[in-house]
């Protein structure tokens, strides 16, 4: 996993709440038995017309924003578990996703694929959306060491919240996997006191 | 103090604790489907390592399946290879696999139970949110993302850090023509589509008490849709009488054993929850939804919100998805044109279900603008029905039963409802384009769905019941 540091870039604003990962890569491109590409049919349904023309009104299409950061509405992620939405996210280019809440497998989806979900305030969220609408330039600054998020340029910035164990994850691209496995006395320990092996082996 | 049902399962499967972090928990059994499976093992081949326990682990392929022909190669070339990695790599690492073809595939979430794979007391987990399902036996089951699955098949343990609970009661008796798919589209549309995240739910009181195996699976099912990664309710004899005689169920003196442990599974009187929701069963009408998350529901009999009715933050969202809809607000939903009705998915395609729908539709005709989609959950619930005449009743009012598979609930397969044209569905989310591009998702019970598809518009399935 890509070792996150401390990100300053220009931001893609999307304010809808209840971004569902069927929006943000749709069924049909779950076909996939790899982790590349998924990035091109990020938001698909909202992005492209039928003959794959783009959409102009959808943001991605729009010249004035692009950016490591992708800023949505409140619950980004709902739905399904597909852990594609987190790969088309990451394979698009964006290395952050702020909201004023996210869904919780879509969370840790991210968290597993080195791209920081960053909760903010219903009020600062709608601070960077008035932001980016005044200057489609401005940036944000995601520090995670410090746990802060703040407009480039302003003293408008709030903390945020992320567990410890996940932050040491992050910052030196370690994974859950290498974790655990290193754990193995500890499981086949538990094993021998499982009440539910003791019924069904 | 008293432990919850889900405090009293996490405790019993916490191998150890992180400090500052998460609990690596055992898990009891995994299920795996070719969807969100093959990046899976593709990692485990990539760090050199194989699978833990495979015994621990049950595949199935569902998601691409076709639901007419399984006997032939499936004939799209990306779903097949799919579908061919899974037994691929079943067989390089020795997990069971329910094939196509065999007796036990199906719905990932309708064999579980029904093999008796899904236990009381277990954790399960899957790639695929609708794990919630399992938590109707008062398992503690949830949807995980691929990396996940690789940690569980690396090291059949899962790190997770623990939830808040929340108790959600329903009291009381269900009104006529009201089932447990109203009673959970009830209670999403109460709490939003986001109320529940952050929390693990247990659902209680004498209106789920008195449900049966299958509607409680629909209820746990879809706590998902209000955000939680699962759902509980407390196992009792309902639950024992389900489970006993199934093929993977405790056999003798182990059943025995079983049931005395399993009979320990309740939330104590002093327990403490971090959040209670009550409600009363007789508030509950038939539901519909009329926009594009499960949230957005309503009683058959209702209007569509009107925009003052909505949060500020909301109102961009809602214009979208009733313009999505093609519907305005305030506006009565009934009388609506419907021209495509599924019944089936993991939320509502179990024997049950059939039944419901076949009963009603016995002796009258599909509407003639319909174009219904039935398919049962999976080769046991076909067989059952097909047993039961359910299939000669659907054919007589005009439906045909298909083969198993998650079908239009997500579009996967071939059986897709076309750009801009309604759906009366028994799955679980009305995304915007969840039944292919363009098509519009209106959710409902298998009862509800079969009296629009006798009538070809919406309508409130009491009419009938006069």
């Amino acid at each position: 996993m890509e070792k996150f540091t401390t990100i300053q870039s220009t931001i893609v604003p999307l304010p809808i709440e209840d971004v569902d990962t069927d929006q943000i890569i749709p069924a049909r491109f779950l076909k996939a038995t790899t982790k590349e590409g998924f990035g091109q049919n990020l938001f698909r349904d909202w992005r492209y017309n039928e003959d794959n023309t783009p959409k102009a009104d959808f943001v991605m299409n729009d010249p004035r924003y692009s950016g490591k950061v992708l800023v949505a509405g409140k619950n980004f992620g709902c739905g399904s578990s597909r852990e594609h939405a987190a790969w088309a996210i990451g394979d698009a280019g964006f290395r952050v996703v702020v909201s004023s809440f996210f869904a919780d497998i879509f969370r840790g989806n991210a968290l597993n694929n080195g791209i920081l979900p960053v909760q903010v305030s219903d009020a600062f969220l709608a601070e960077i959306f008035s932001a980016v609408n005044a200057n489609n330039k401005m940036e944000l600054i995601v520090d995670l060491q410090n746990q802060f998020i703040q407009i480039a340029g302003t003293e408008k910035k709030e903390s945020f919240a992320i567990n410890e164990y996940k932050k040491t994850c992050l910052i030196n691209g370690y994974d859950d996997i290498d974790y655990v496995l290193s754990q193995k006395d500890k499981i086949e320990a538990y094993e021998k006191s499982s009440k539910y092996l003791s019924f069904v082996s | 103090m008293g432990k919850t049902l889900f405090e009293k399962v996490w405790d019993a499967h916490v191998v150890t604790e992180v400090k500052d972090g998460p609990s690596i928990l055992y898990i009891d059994k995994q299920l795996i489907h070719e969807v969100t499976s093959p990046q899976a093992f593709a990692g485990l081949g990539k760090r050199g390592i194989g699978v833990f326990r495979p015994e621990r682990t049950l595949a199935t392929p569902d998601h691409n399946v076709p639901t007419k022909g399984q006997a032939l190669p499936i004939k799209e070339e990306l779903s097949r290879k799919q579908v061919d990695t899974l037994t691929d790599n079943c067989n390089k690492y020795g997990v069971t696999l329910f094939g196509l073809g065999h007796p036990s595939q199906g719905v990932v979430h309708v064999v579980g139970p029904e093999t008796g794979t899904t236990l009381p007391g277990m954790t399960i987990v899957c790639g695929d949110s609708h794990t919630s399902t399992h938590g109707a036996f008062g398992s503690i089951a949830f949807g995980i993302g691929t990396s996940e699955v690789e940690q569980v098949l690396a090291t059949q343990c899962l790190m997770q850090s623990k939830p808040k609970t929340m108790k959600i009661e329903i009291n009381g008796t269900l009104g006529k023509g009201v089932t447990s798919k109203d009673i959970v589209l009830y209670v999403i549309s109460k709490i939003s589509a986001a109320g529940g995240t952050g929390y693990f739910l247990e659902f209680c009181g004498t209106a789920i008490t008195s449900l049966t195996m299958e509607a409680r699976m629909t209820i746990c099912n879809m706590s998902i849709e209000m955000g939680a990664r699962g759902g509980m309710i407390a196992p009792d004899e309902t639950t024992f009488n389900y489970i006993k005689g199934r093929e993977f169920a405790p056999k003798g003196d182990k059943w025995e054993a079983a049931v005395a442990y399993w009979k320990t599974l309740y939330s104590d009187a002093d327990a403490t929850f971090d959040r209670v929701l009550s409600y009363d069963a007789a508030d509950i009408e038939p539901m519909i939804t009329y926009g594009t998350n499960p949230g957005m529901g309503i009683k058959v009999s209702g209007s569509i919100p009107s925009i003052e009715q909505v949060e500020e933050s909301n109102k961009l969202t809602f214009n979208k998805a009733l313009e999505y809809m093609g519907f305005k607000e305030g506006e009565k939903i009934a009388g609506k044109q419907v021209n495509w009705v599924f019944l089936g998915s993991c939320t509502n395609g179990r024997i049950e279900d059939l039944r419901t729908f076949a009963n009603f539709v016995k002796g009258k005709k599909k509407a003639a603008n319909i174009n219904a989609l039935i398919v049962p959950g999976s080769k046991q619930v076909e067989r059952q029905a097909i047993a039961e005449g359910i299939d000669k009743v659907l054919a007589d009012a005009g439906f045909e039963l298909r083969e198993p598979g998650c079908s239009a609930c997500l579009a996967m397969n071939e059986d897709r409802v076309p750009k801009g044209e309604y759906c009366v569905s028994t799955s679980n989310r009305n995304f915007e384009g969840r039944q292919g591009p363009g098509a519009r998702t209106l959710l409902v019970s298998p009862l509800t769905a079969a009296a629009i598809a006798v009538s070809g518009k919406i309508v409130d399935v009491r009419e009938f019941m006069n």
